[in-house]
């Protein structure tokens, strides 16, 4: 159970002009613009959902969830999952969350891949019993038997994608970050990706929250939909809901999302 | 010439945008100066009479040495340049009508001098208004300092000629951190840039005068401060001004050979 | 600490992916370090003692420095270089594990090329313990063992320093090199040398000198009291205001995201 109620979230940022002295100025004399991330985000979801959440770069997307995921702290507002606090028990709270950021890797760069997931074992202190369990399920659905062995490096990223969303799930962790999942991937790829999280969302009932700029993850995942915009959530809904804000029926999710964008002014 | 000219322009702008860099650069050089200073003048007070130079010319060659550090750092590399080597890049400049040798030479000194305008001034200055011996003072005579600009010169293209040369080796070789490192070592000892080079045994110094590295920072440091005078002073020019000489051909022949080879192979 | 452990086994099967680069670089390690000792030889040659410190003498200190320095860049690697962590976003994959946030640092690099200047640091003691005059007994190898173990704690405080000040700005950090690189350059003769000023500065605002100096005095004899064995237990205390900042430095990331 996630359940966020209230949160804000202002960056500042030192403005500071071009040049030497501005530059020693700003040591002691420093100027901040103050830009709003995050303003009042409230929802819930539930265990076991899917919810995909969108919206323009920019609108806030990454900052809610690495204050999901604990990274960050928000200026106010409550945050309760699994009744924790993700920024205040930050190592009991870990251990229950799995992360995949698509533009980074979690796995080591030079060795198997299987030595990164024995790693993360010990990282996640994992029984044994549950670890091979987990690895033989997770290597069975991703079809990891001929890549595990092999250096990360040496992975195409469609291949190195499968390998570090079962990375984020050899803890059996309640719910699962993707951030992007599928940036870069080619179509095969993409349909693999995808056809898992819906397999093990259902026999795990793990939530899963997804950020992604491609509209037919979400068509393909998810029935309801967060979409944010200048740190605010604009619509709460399924599918449907959103196709419906928009009159003309023969457009393309994508065009749906774009005029929603427009009539948003985000 | 002109278009080497505008390259050079851009390269040295580039460079200068680095000042915080140039800040920190700048306080670590006065600390090493200080502790250099420090250093020997507890080894002038073990014995005075085993000193190889006057004390002031000491000072002057360890400031001179901390403000140009970035003309005469032998160990500085351009990790652009090995890299365009070994991923085959390189294509790329062989299709603009430039000669590459002259081009990376440009962009060489174009950095070091970048680097070296920005760290000199505030260090020379400050130095200035040290106390003596321990700060920089002016040469001795005027013919010390003419001789002086141009063995820095001198010495800054033969540092520039010398790294053209170990780039130009890594086309000839799989992997180039081991000819770097070597070069890098060696040439930082053989310089002076550890000690300078009158503290070596004399028997040493009677060869390592000779070698080229010997006429990079070693000659104009000296030549400042007077350490060097006299009909030793056109030796150590004409040598420099031969070392110079004998690199660039080495170098230019070596790219030559270098290219035809790239061409054959197909890049 | 089974953990740390298995780090280790996975940055020795990365060494093992790149054997010649890893040997290129461990030779690397060792001719640099090479020409500082050179220095020294050569200077001693000519004037043969320093404020009265021999040859012998001068490379205990050195290679007592060289020794700490190395061992503390082979294992806080993770924090010299943890301005890479923060721009690759590494740091935000570790704030969501699990685990303490140092040991997974410590974890995340290693640099064992390193062992070349840790050969030539126990190549040099192995000339310089027998010659450098000192009477070995029991309270002289534990004071020599303390030295070093306050040198490595020593660089590993001003490795966490670096890294907690990167939380702030990655600006003109290269400052921070006149401590480390200053140290391990300038430690390879006894600190006292260089006057009182810095001998002070050594002592009580980043302590050099309680490692290096103070307890050198006590093994090579000058000074008898055994109080100076146990200083450079006493120079891991500046560990605690380094965690300090580090400490803060990690809620401030985690209040501005930066």
């Amino acid at each position: 159970m996630i359940q966020v109620e209230h949160l804000c979230k202002t960056f500042r940022v030192a403005r500071r002009n071009a040049g030497f002295y501005s530059a020693i100025q700003s040591l002691w004399n420093r100027q901040y613009d103050q830009i709003p991330a995050l303003n009042d985000i409230s929802f819930s979801i539930a265990d076991g959902e899917m919810v995909g959440y969108i919206g323009p770069n920019g609108a806030g997307k990454s900052s809610t969830i690495k204050i999901l995921s604990g990274i960050l702290t928000p200026d106010s507002g409550t945050c309760q999952i699994n009744g924790r606090t993700p920024w205040k028990e930050r190592k009991a709270y870990v251990k229950e969350i799995g992360v995949v950021f698509g533009q980074r890797s979690q796995l080591w760069w030079d060795v198997p891949v299987i030595d990164s997931f024995e790693l993360l074992r010990d990282i996640y202190s994992v029984p044994a019993v549950n670890y091979h369990h987990m690895l033989e399920e997770l290597v069975s659905l991703l079809n990891l038997e001929q890549i595990i062995k092999t250096p990360t490096r040496q992975l195409s990223l469609g291949q190195r994608m499968r390998c570090e969303i079962a990375a984020a799930l050899l803890h059996e962790p309640k719910i699962l970050f993707l951030d992007e999942p599928t940036i870069g991937l080619d179509a095969v790829s993409k349909l693999a990706v995808r056809s898992f999280i819906r397999k093990f969302n259902q026999s795990h009932q793990t939530t899963v929250i997804l950020t992604t700029h491609d509209m037919q993850d979400i068509e393909a995942l998810t029935n309801r939909i967060l979409l944010i915009g200048k740190g605010r959530i604009l619509m709460d809904g399924t599918l449907d809901t959103m196709k419906q804000m928009v009159p003309d029926t023969d457009a393309s999710l994508d065009e749906i999302v774009a005029k929603l964008y427009q009539t948003y002014h985000i | 010439m002109k278009k080497y000219l505008s390259f050079f322009r851009m390269r040295f702008i580039h460079g200068l945008q680095y000042r915080s860099a140039a800040l920190a650069g700048v306080i670590t050089q006065f600390t090493w100066g200080f502790m250099e200073i420090l250093l020997f003048r507890a080894f002038y007070e073990a014995d005075p009479s085993a000193f190889p130079m006057e004390f002031s010319a000491l000072s002057c060659y360890i400031w001179l040495q901390q403000a140009f550090l970035a003309l005469y750092m032998t160990w500085f590399w351009e990790e652009d340049i090995f890299r365009s080597i070994r991923d085959g890049s390189i294509c790329y400049e062989l299709c603009r009508p430039l000669n590459l040798y002259n081009l990376w030479f440009t962009r060489t000194i174009a950095i070091r001098l970048s680097k070296a305008v920005l760290r000199c001034m505030p260090i020379l200055l400050v130095t200035a208004f040290f106390p003596k011996p321990y700060g920089m003072s002016l040469p001795p005579t005027p013919v010390a300092a003419g001789c002086f600009l141009v063995s820095m010169i001198l010495g800054t293209c033969l540092v520039a000629s010398f790294n053209m040369i170990i780039y130009i080796v890594s086309f000839f070789t799989i992997s180039d951190t081991g000819i770097r490192m070597v070069a890098s070592n060696l040439s930082e000892f053989l310089c002076g840039a550890v000690i300078p080079l009158p503290f070596l045994p004399d028997r040493w110094l009677s060869v390592i005068q000779f070698l080229p590295f010997a006429s990079m920072n070693n000659a104009p440091f000296r030549i400042y401060s007077g350490d060097i005078h006299g009909s030793e002073l056109i030796m150590v020019i004409g040598l420099q001004l031969f070392w110079l000489i004998v690199f660039l051909v080495i170098g230019k022949a070596m790219m030559h050979r270098a290219l035809k080879q790239v061409v054959v192979q197909g890049g | 600490m089974k953990l740390y452990f298995h780090y280790f086994t996975i940055h020795l099967k990365t060494i093992m992916q790149y054997k010649a680069s890893f040997f290129l670089s461990t030779i690397g390690q060792f001719l640099v370090s090479f020409n500082v000792f050179l220095g020294v030889y050569f200077m001693l040659e000519r004037f043969h003692q320093v404020k009265g410190f021999t040859y012998s003498q001068c490379l205990l200190c050195f290679s007592t420095v060289l020794l700490s320095f190395s061992l503390a860049e082979c294992f806080f690697r993770g924090f010299d270089s943890f301005s890479f962590l923060i721009q690759k976003g590494e740091f935000d994959q570790i704030l969501v594990r699990p685990r303490s946030l140092i040991l997974q640092i410590l974890g995340s690099r290693m640099e064992f090329s390193r062992i070349g200047r840790m050969i030539q640091a126990i190549v040099i003691f192995g000339y310089a313990i027998p010659t450098s005059g000192v009477i070995w007994n029991l309270s002289k190898i534990f004071t020599l063992i303390f030295m070093i173990i306050g040198g490595v704690i020593t660089f590993a405080s001003l490795f966490l320093l670096y890294a907690s000040l990167c939380f702030f700005t990655v600006e003109s950090l290269e400052f921070m090199n006149i401590f480390t690189d200053g140290a391990r350059e300038y430690g390879k003769y006894p600190i006292g040398i260089y006057g009182k000023t810095v001998l002070r500065i050594c002592t009580y605002i980043v302590p050099f000198a309680l490692f290096q100096y103070y307890p050198f005095l006590y093994l090579i004899g000058q000074i008898q009291k055994p109080i100076f064995m146990i200083l450079p237990l006493l120079s891991c205390c500046f560990f605690l205001p380094c965690f300090l900042l580090w400490r803060f430095g990690v809620r401030r990331y985690q209040s501005t995201g930066s």
